[in-house]
């Protein structure tokens, strides 16, 4: 029953979607972490999917769900500011910011939330066909 | 007289597989709209209650565990949609509205499908209780 097999896709996309919002969160709450090196400055983290090979390999090759391959940190250069009477300034008076842009984190939270319940929507949907199909033939 | 459950339900247990298995593919398309490279992909109805009528493919036996499972499906049944957007970015061509409007319609004609079998099946049953129409 394909059906079934629609609650699995979906529900790796929501989970998908979640990380997608975690990694969101992270960067959001650290937009403004202050640090005095470059290797101890946060940087952004983005998810990376794609669509689940095994899944793809398997018995089915229509339908696939989506598997998170990793989270990679982004390359953007990280903001250096010169503040010598900061306290977390380093010997020439500079402090490094995050590489997080808050407009694209806030865009991609939009996306991934929306993403997330269309995704419940396809579940539900599912749920409501299953179970009418259970009931045939109850009058 | 023998009632041949295949004549009374008709078409409409085929269109319910195949619109199951469409579902599937469509709920695929909703899932991968954020994935890189995923391409849409829509089936041909019509091949598809065909295949389902007829157990058109087939499929390999497995003799051994490490044996690939092999699912030969009917040549033309999934195909890959073409898209409305030449290109996102990012080789996506998941359209969501598109996808959305499909999956709530197909799943309208599923239950417009169980629908009638149950038009059929409550007919059969006042047909063995002898009860008139």
């Amino acid at each position: 029953m394909s059906l079934f097999k629609v609650f699995d896709i979906s529900g790796s996309a929501m989970s998908a979607q979640s990380v997608r919002l975690n990694t969101t969160a992270s960067n959001l709450a650290n937009a403004d972490s202050v640090s005095s090196s470059v290797g101890e400055t946060y940087r952004a983290r983005k998810p990376v999917f794609a669509a689940d090979l095994n899944q793809a390999l398997s018995d089915r090759q229509e339908s696939v769900g989506v598997k998170v391959m990793g989270i990679v940190e982004t390359d953007k250069p990280l903001l250096k500011e010169f503040h010598p009477d900061h306290p977390m300034a380093d010997a020439e008076g500079f402090i490094y910011k995050p590489n997080v842009n808050v407009v694209e984190e806030m865009t991609d939270m939009l996306s991934a939330s929306r993403n997330y319940q269309t995704n419940v929507q396809v579940a539900d949907a599912a749920k409501q066909m299953l179970q009418q199909t259970l009931r045939l033939g109850k009058g | 007289m023998a009632i041949s459950f295949d004549k009374a339900f008709g078409i409409h247990q085929h269109a319910l597989t195949a619109r199951s298995s469409r579902a599937e593919v469509l709920a695929s398309n909703l899932a991968n709209a954020d994935t890189p490279g995923y391409k849409a992909k829509d089936m041909d109805f019509q091949a598809a209650l065909n295949q389902a009528q007829n157990n058109q493919g087939f499929s390999l036996s497995r003799t051994n565990q490490q044996h690939f499972a092999v699912e030969i499906a009917p040549p033309g049944m999934v195909q890959f949609r073409v898209p409305n957007q030449p290109d996102t970015g990012d080789g996506n061509t998941v359209d969501v509205q598109t996808e959305r409007n499909n999956y709530m319609e197909n799943a309208l004609q599923y239950q417009a499908s169980l629908e009638f079998l149950n038009g059929k099946i409550s007919g059969l049953l006042k047909a063995i209780k002898g009860e008139s129409m």
